[in-house]
């Protein structure tokens, strides 16, 4: 059996890439991910993980470098944030379309300018279409489940595709918490040694990343969405493969209170705990507001969260990041996209909220849904509001 | 058929890998070249091989028939006339091309 430990999310994160036996780490430090990567660093040099630990110089090194790992059959980690994240882009495009089981924990934080070194989602939401799969950790325990997870999933052969399993910078990264750490006979029993589906291999040769002509190109995308698409059953099946060996449930929506609910909030991410009292406390004072939050954010389980809202009659739908020159944030703009092409009703409000570290209190949570049910009442357009502007 | 020749999405190598080696080989980058082609005066060849050495799609190989001199391919001459610029005789130098000859007189394809 595992130990419950106080740990830092970071440092736990850590040690569940060791757990799972990681061969190679490339890493480029950047706040608030340097935890991670510092301490797989020490894991290395003490001789408690045997893993090449590639002090690259850039981010963009750092995925070039994990492609190429990957490439050769190792089990590849990585972790980012931010600007990182943004200098590894097209080589994240990359990596999934070359099919590289790499996992990289990407510590949420929002993107310059100005310079801030503080959690939102801008940074992953200015990936959204890398072909990954994507999920979202609320707390530590959930970075260690995900992190194991992303293993099981991204070297499955039915997939093999990266995961980027997304923790909230500070909010998460640089807090202690209590965490059920699991013994390494367990996480064996869960992750097996990797099986790469093709590596370069000279018994075999085989050429990765080769051009595209116009010829095959829509064929080489059409295959990719597909694994991403036919990922989904393969990562629930590996969430129900978790829960067993570890006793631990995820799914990728996830509901909170939505019994008889008529305003839900939709969230991703560590503020999701916040909105969590919001709901406990509306709901002692009689209002009927549930939450929904989206764990596995691509590829999105649209059939999951259709049924998961059907009972509601207004969303509130929290966005840390921004569409600059569209009239809504990110996930409302997709969530309204999908719904209503499937025939939804639900009035969709959508708040901007805890940009750059901006802290969101629980009363806020309760005067969004006073916003929200009243302009739903009064058939107001949808718009999307930035919270706590100061005017 | 527009599309024959084409492979369906289901049947292509996980990620797009390249399962056959050397396949570049029968790709036709000849068919990029317009309206002319580099034609090398022998007269004035001094069997240098500077086109053999930068032509950037080895379009010219040493002709088996003539020591020293280089054949021209047509099958991979993009036309960019980089053989012609770096000539130090000025002996290499564009002719006019019909369709008719699209590989050019010298073709090896």
């Amino acid at each position: 059996m595992g130990r419950r430990v106080g740990l830092e999310v970071s440092l736990a994160c850590a040690e569940a890439v060791g757990l799972c036996n990681a061969d190679v780490v490339a890493a480029y430090p950047i706040t608030p991910q340097t935890h991670i990567v510092e301490h797989l660093s020490e894991m290395v040099a003490d001789g408690r993980l045997d893993a090449e630990f590639v002090p690259v110089e850039s981010e963009h090194s750092a995925m070039s470098c994990c492609v190429g790992s990957s490439a050769a059959g190792a089990r590849t980690f990585t972790s980012t944030s931010s600007q990182g994240l943004a200098l590894m882009h097209e080589i994240l495009f990359i990596a999934a379309s070359l099919r590289m089981p790499i996992v990289m924990a990407t510590a949420n934080r929002s993107l310059s300018g100005p310079i801030s070194i503080w959690n939102d989602h801008s940074d992953i939401m200015a990936e959204r279409d890398i072909g990954w799969i994507q999920t979202f950790a609320e707390n530590g325990q959930e970075v260690v489940d995900l992190t194991m997870h992303a293993f099981k999933v991204a070297e499955d052969k039915r997939v093999c595709l990266p995961v980027a399993v997304n923790l909230d910078g500070f909010i998460l990264t640089h807090v202690i918490e209590p965490i059920e750490m699991p013994d390494q006979e367990e996480v064996d029993a869960y992750l097996p040694p990797f099986e790469p589906s093709q590596s370069l291999d000279p018994a075999k040769p085989i050429s990765m990343g080769i051009v595209g002509m116009p010829e095959i190109y829509t064929e080489a995308k059409k295959a990719n969405m597909v694994a991403l698409e036919e990922s989904y059953e393969v990562i629930k099946e590996h969430w129900d493969g978790l829960a067993k060996q570890f006793g631990r449930t995820y799914k990728p929506i996830e509901s909170y209170r939505t019994d008889d609910a008529e305003v839900l909030f939709v969230t991703m991410g560590s503020l999701g705990e916040t909105v969590m009292t919001a709901v406990d406390q509306m709901r002692d004072d009689g209002i009927k507001v549930g939450q929904v939050r989206i764990r596995l954010w691509r590829p999105f389980p649209l059939d999951d969260f259709m049924e998961a809202i059907a009972g509601a009659k207004t969303l509130i739908v929290i966005d840390r990041a921004l569409c600059p020159g569209i009239p809504a944030g990110p996930v409302a703009t997709e969530l309204r996209g999908m719904m209503y092409a499937k025939g939804a009703k639900q009035y969709v409000a959508n708040f901007v909220c805890g940009l750059g570290g901006r802290d969101v209190t629980r009363s806020q949570f309760v005067e969004m849904v006073q916003e929200a049910q009243k302009a739903a009442a009064n058939g107001e357009e949808m718009t999307c509001r930035m919270v706590g502007v100061k005017e | 058929m527009a599309d024959e020749g084409m492979t369906p999405w289901k049947d292509l190598a996980l990620g797009c890998a390249g399962t056959e080696p050397g396949s570049s080989r029968r790709f036709n980058t000849g068919d990029w070249r317009s309206r002319r082609y580099p034609v090398t005066d022998r007269e004035t060849c001094i069997k240098c091989g500077l086109c053999w050495i930068i032509c950037p799609d080895m379009a010219y190989s040493p002709d088996p028939k003539d020591e020293g001199y280089y054949t021209w391919d047509g099958y991979y001459c993009k036309g960019c006339g980089i053989c012609i610029e770096e000539c130090p005789k000025d002996a290499i130098s564009w002719k006019e091309e019909k369709e008719e000859d699209k590989y050019g007189p010298a073709c090896g394809a």
